[in-house]
């Protein structure tokens, strides 16, 4: 399609304005972390690389760190033994309720975080009457990166279609064999993107966080949170931003990358 | 006696899909080391009655026998029964070698053996340095080869071809036949091919059973189901006929019931010529010329309305234009007139 050139200029402008309003706080939050300041003034009166030291220091910031990687590791792990049984059990088999229950799986995605985290964190206190810790946010990050994982395996399952499976159990290999030898191998890619989009998930969440944590349990955007407001720390909070950023922008982008690579092997 | 145990015997076997019969109380016995093929439109059941030897589906009722065993219940990894998938299903990840040692690999036969036999079937489809190439990078016929190798390594009793031909071209096709054919007789296995196209059918089978609705409308060798097909549905799917109803075979012919005429046993002459003694003469007109090469397709009008086909020889007389339109008389012996049991209602 050719398009005029007013046309053009306009629809550069535009893109370009969205862009920036997109892009340019997370700028400001990259400068800031290299300023003079401790206020988050703007312009920065001066450069400095202390905060980036400082932060590699901090205690409450490191712990925030190992805390939000040990449940993203833990909730993606389950998310991809739960996402994948699921995601077989909705596509090779027939079942009453069936339609439900693969509607039941994606709901968790599309809930308000609020209203989830209301609602575990009502669920283990008095019905389950389990203690608030690292535990009940691993579960609660569970139930959404499920969905990520569900996603991705089931389209690759419909894709695939079932005749590997048949010819594999037709060479006389049982269901086992043909999940290990076959189905799985087809699944990586599916499960490896599926995976980090779901460790992107929990890494950064802090609505069902804030709910499902208890006491005691900081992760990382908990830190955050508590920080940005104590002006001694808000510099540091600038530079944990920014690892953050890259820290969920890395797997997105491995993801983005597999998800095209397989569409050009086709 | 084994000589006389069925390689596969299907009992009352029925497979119904919702409200659909897609088999329909089948009996069939096929011999050991026939090649059989199961040709009919689709959705015929042909397919079905594939996968349900295979052990992919289970019968609604019935029983699949091979060699004498109930297999019935077993799962397809408990059948000596292999497969030759219609998408050949080569395994994308493996390497050609891999996915025809797979049969092996999984029954857990040491490596070496089983690099050996894979290697051994490659070379014997003609792939020999194909070993190395992952699927993707072969062209269709050959992924075809892999697909004959990968199910004839591991020594089935019956080899199950779901038209393995249907997604090559013609040259190709017809190169496969002969090589299905050969394969299938230095083998010596039964081989079960299904396939919609009746010219494939023909040419490759020791009998062929004619599929309708989920059932087995006729069953016979080559020429039997060509020469003498018995309904109007086989005479008309294998193969093309000239059709006469019961009305036009009292009207046009003096016979009771219906029948038909294959178009190469009919011929065109110059009106008003002597006619032989026992030979059926209708005036007719030619009202299309159809040039296929080594022969010519003639529609003609006969008198009283029906429209027959004619098949001729291409012996290079006259352009084929010039005889549209020509009056002819259209004769054939009635000895070459089959007649067609009327299709069951």
């Amino acid at each position: 399609m050719r398009l005029s050139r007013v046309a053009r200029v306009t629809l550069g402008t535009i893109t370009a304005l969205i862009l920036a309003v997109v892009y340019m706080p997370l700028f400001v939050v990259f400068v800031n972390s290299f300023s003079t300041s401790t206020s988050l003034t703007w312009p920065p009166p001066g450069f400095t690389l202390e905060w980036w030291g400082r932060a590699f220091r901090n205690a409450g910031a490191l712990e925030g760190v190992t805390t939000s990687l040990q449940i993203a590791l833990a909730s993606t792990a389950i998310a991809l033994v739960l996402g994948t049984l699921v995601s077989l059990a909705l596509q090779r088999h027939t079942f009453f309720g069936r339609d439900s229950v693969s509607l039941l799986v994606i709901l968790p995605i599309a809930l308000p975080g609020i209203v989830t985290g209301i609602a575990l964190n009502n669920a283990f206190r008095t019905i389950l009457d389990v203690r608030l810790g690292v535990l009940t946010i691993i579960v609660a990050h569970a139930t959404f990166c499920i969905v990520t994982v569900f996603n991705n395996v089931i389209a690759r399952l419909r894709r695939m279609g079932t005749s590997l499976e048949e010819a594999s159990a037709d060479l006389g290999a049982g269901v086992w064999t043909t999940f290990r030898l076959v189905t799985f191998p087809q699944l990586r890619s599916a499960l490896l993107a599926g995976g980090l989009l779901a460790f992107a998930l929990s890494f950064d969440e802090i609505i069902v966080t804030t709910f499902t944590a208890g006491a005691g349990v900081t992760t990382l955007p908990i830190w955050i949170l508590d920080n940005l407001f104590r002006p001694s720390q808000a510099p540091i909070v600038n530079v944990i931003a920014v690892m953050l950023v890259f820290v969920s922008i890395v797997p997105i982008y491995f993801a983005q990358r597999l998800a095209g690579a397989e569409q050009l092997q086709k | 006696m084994t000589s006389e145990t069925p390689a596969i015997r299907l009992t009352g076997l029925t497979k119904t899909f919702g409200a659909v019969n897609a088999v329909d109380n089948l009996d069939l016995d096929i011999a050991e080391g026939e090649f059989f093929s199961m040709l009919g439109p689709s959705g015929s059941g042909k397919t079905t009655v594939l996968r349900l030897i295979a052990g992919f589906e289970m019968p609604t009722s019935g029983t699949v026998e091979l060699l004498g065993q109930d297999v019935t219940s077993r799962a397809p990894f408990d059948r000596d029964v292999n497969t030759v998938f219609q998408d050949y299903a080569l395994f994308p990840h493996m390497t050609v070698l891999e996915n025809v040692a797979y049969g092996l690999r999984v029954r857990g036969i040491a490596k070496n053996e089983r690099l050996e036999r894979a290697t051994a079937a490659l070379e014997a489809v003609a792939l020999g340095t194909f070993g190395p190439r992952k699927p993707s990078q072969l062209s269709g016929g050959q992924r075809q080869r892999v697909a004959l190798a990968r199910a004839t390594v591991v020594e089935p009793k019956v080899l199950l071809l779901d038209e393995p031909l249907g997604a090559l071209d013609l040259k190709l096709r017809e190169q496969m036949q002969v090589e299905l054919k050969e394969l299938q007789r230095s083998l010596g296995i039964t081989f079960i091919f299904v396939t919609h196209d009746q010219e494939e059918a023909l040419t490759l089978s020791d009998r062929i059973a004619v599929f309708n609705n989920g059932r087995i409308e006729q069953l016979g060798t080559p020429a039997e189901i060509y020469e003498a097909p018995m309904s109007p549905f086989v005479a008309s799917f294998v193969g093309t006929s000239n059709i006469f109803d019961a009305d036009e075979a009292k009207g046009m012919l003096g016979r009771d019931g219906v029948c038909s005429i294959r178009p190469e046993k009919i011929t065109l002459h110059a009106p008003g010529g002597k006619v032989v003694t026992d030979t059926v003469a209708l005036a007719g007109r030619v009202t299309e010329v159809i040039y296929l090469g080594t022969s010519m397709r003639i529609l003609v009008d006969v008198d009283g309305g029906k429209r027959l086909t004619v098949l001729e020889q291409n012996a290079g007389t006259a352009s084929p234009l010039d005889r549209r339109g020509e009056v002819v008389s259209v004769r054939f012996s009635p000895s070459d007139l089959v007649d067609l049991e009327p299709a069951m209602a």
